[in-house]
């Protein structure tokens, strides 16, 4: 085979929904697989560490049966990653059971689907740090700790090429996957049909995001990327998007700190030798990507840990000393709180809208309020009833800050709801880490089955 | 003078993985983007001093040529959506950058 062509009509497949014309145009191009990631870390700890998708299933529903369908009908193969925002085991027999149902309801003739999963036990890591292993931290994060790990509720790995190979080798006509890097589930077929791995991922970086690489801007459209053993190709599949030399190599620096490389599971895509070319109107052709295997198979790990429940509140300010002296207000309401449950053991937190409620620290412009502030609330508790209380006593005792000049003296804020609200549980990030691994497929177990009639 | 609002045909800023935004300046045309570049107002310890942090805490500044493209990454306090994280995704971080002059 001198190329394969892929095409992919959504960078976060779930997150909102693809738009049908310009992926039927696709499909209308008859490429030789249908692909999309399904996950992202942008959506925060809550969905993995709480094992929820934040995409409604009805929106993965649409994007699911939209792909299965065109790729039935041009007999040839779809593939998942990262199902239901997280990739998480429950995520990954979630879309399997989709899958199904969607098999069913259009009376698919029977085919091949396979899926494998990607979460990793904590006892698995614990064995693992107990042996002396070092779990290294990305970014910011240090080598893990015993305390990090236990403070985890749910642990994700980001699978590579390797799973997908694997069953594309045993003949599946759907892989559903756990967390997977997106670059992957596009390099995975081209490499699984012996084109270089260099080419291979570059195709997957460019193809992840879909209609991001192509502008005018507009999220959500297909694009499709073909692959020979020297070069890449991308094409827009939107009549009023183009792929551009400046939308290709801008979508290289996307969402990443550097724009020449791209880490994963066994490697690093080097983009810094890239050449662009505008093939045609539509099309921008790459050359030069390079692949460096890494010398040590290392996986990066996700884990979420719960920080408590939470429960949000709100108020509105609007006299100008009151708003000089706001945080004498949150300092006097943060007070009441440490006098009804101490120090600690419990998290209280103020966003100052209107102030620096977006930028926070990193705001310049925190000097000069606005003439009206809103201020957000959220008290993290281990119980539902304290943080309701904290969050209660964190907001309403703002209403009876006492400043000493201010000239209204019946509430010293405005509130839009006297009550505060139960929220999603509060976690954070526990693990952004990296994990040596003997065997590629050592933390992705593949299961094959069929669905269809 | 002119306001890098006015020279840049995109300034975004997004998550690169949970410890990091990542900002993106990045010009319609060569000119433009060497002229911001010769003019220094992107520099480590200019945009450290804009966002009033420590420069060791811009990780990186990359001037990208093949984008006609100037990126740079500030590592975050705490991971994105930690309890009173006010911008998960990152995404509303580049508004001091709009307002720059640039000679």
């Amino acid at each position: 085979m001198e190329s394969l062509r892929i095409i992919c009509p959504n960078g976060h497949l779930g997150f909102a929904p693809l738009r049908v014309p310009s992926f039927r145009l696709g499909v209308a191009e008859r490429p030789d697989y249908i692909a999309a990631d399904s996950g992202s870390d942008d959506v925060g700890p809550i969905p993995l560490g709480s094992d929820t998708s934040t995409s409604p299933r009805g929106w993965q529903t649409h994007d699911l049966e939209q792909m299965l369908l065109a790729a039935r009908e041009l007999g040839v193969p779809m593939i998942i990653g990262s199902s239901g925002d997280t990739g998480s085991n429950s995520r990954v027999d979630l879309y399997v059971s989709i899958i199904r149902e969607l098999a069913q309801k259009h009376r698919l003739p029977r085919f091949r689907l396979g899926y494998f999963y990607s979460e990793v036990d904590k006892g698995h890591v614990r064995r693992k740090l107990q042996a002396g292993e070092r779990v290294e931290g990305l970014d910011t994060h240090g080598t893990l700790t015993q305390a990090e790990l236990d403070a985890t509720e749910r642990i994700v790995a980001m699978a590579g090429v390797h799973p997908f190979i694997a069953l594309l080798a045993q003949g599946a006509d759907v892989v559903i996957g756990g967390r997977s890097s997106d670059s992957c589930v596009f390099a995975a077929p081209a490499i699984h049909h012996g084109f270089p791995e260099a080419q291979a991922y570059y195709l997957g970086k460019v193809l992840e995001c879909a209609s991001f690489c192509a502008e005018p801007y507009g999220g959500k459209e297909t694009v499709l990327g073909e692959i020979t053993a020297d070069a890449v190709e991308v094409t827009a599949m939107h009549p009023d998007q183009r792929c551009t030399i400046a939308s290709v190599a801008g979508h290289a620096m996307y969402e990443r700190s550097s724009p020449y490389y791209e880490h994963v599971a066994g490697g690093t895509l080097d983009m810094s030798q890239c050449r662009y070319e505008q093939k045609s109107d539509r099309t921008t052709r790459i050359t030069g990507a390079q692949f460096r295997r890494a010398p040590e198979f290392r996986v990066k790990l996700e884990g979420a840990g719960k920080v408590g429940e939470r429960y949000v509140g709100m108020v509105g300010i609007r006299d100008p000393y009151t708003i000089a002296h706001v945080d004498d207000v949150i300092g006097w309401a943060k007070q009441q709180v440490r006098e009804r449950f101490g120090d600690s053991g419990y998290e209280l937190h103020y966003i100052v809208y209107g102030r620096d409620g977006v930028m926070g620290e990193l705001e310049p412009l925190r000097d000069r309020p606005g003439h009206e502030l809103c201020i957000l609330v959220q008290g993290v508790a281990p119980t539902a009833e304290m943080a309701e209380e904290v969050c209660m006593i964190g907001t309403r005792q703002m209403f009876y800050a006492r400043l000493p000049e201010v000239k209204g003296s019946a509430g010293s804020v405005a509130f839009a709801l006297d009550e505060v609200l139960r929220a999603s549980p509060a976690y954070r990030w526990t693990i952004n880490h990296t994990l040596r691994c003997d065997d590629p497929l050592e933390l992705f177990p593949t299961h094959m089955t069929s669905a269809g009639t | 003078m002119a306001k890098l609002s006015a020279l840049a045909k995109t300034i975004r800023s997004k998550n690169a993985g949970v410890d990091l935004i990542t900002f993106d300046v990045i010009f319609a045309d060569r000119g433009r983007y060497e002229r911001v570049k010769r003019s220094g107002v992107l520099t480590r310890e200019r945009v450290a001093a804009l966002y009033r942090i420590e420069p060791s805490r811009i990780v990186e500044l990359v001037e990208f040529d093949p984008g006609n493209a100037i990126k740079f990454t500030i590592a975050r306090r705490r991971p994105s959506g930690s309890p009173g994280d006010p911008d998960i995704f990152g995404s509303q971080q580049y508004a001091p950058l709009l307002d720059i002059e640039v000679e």
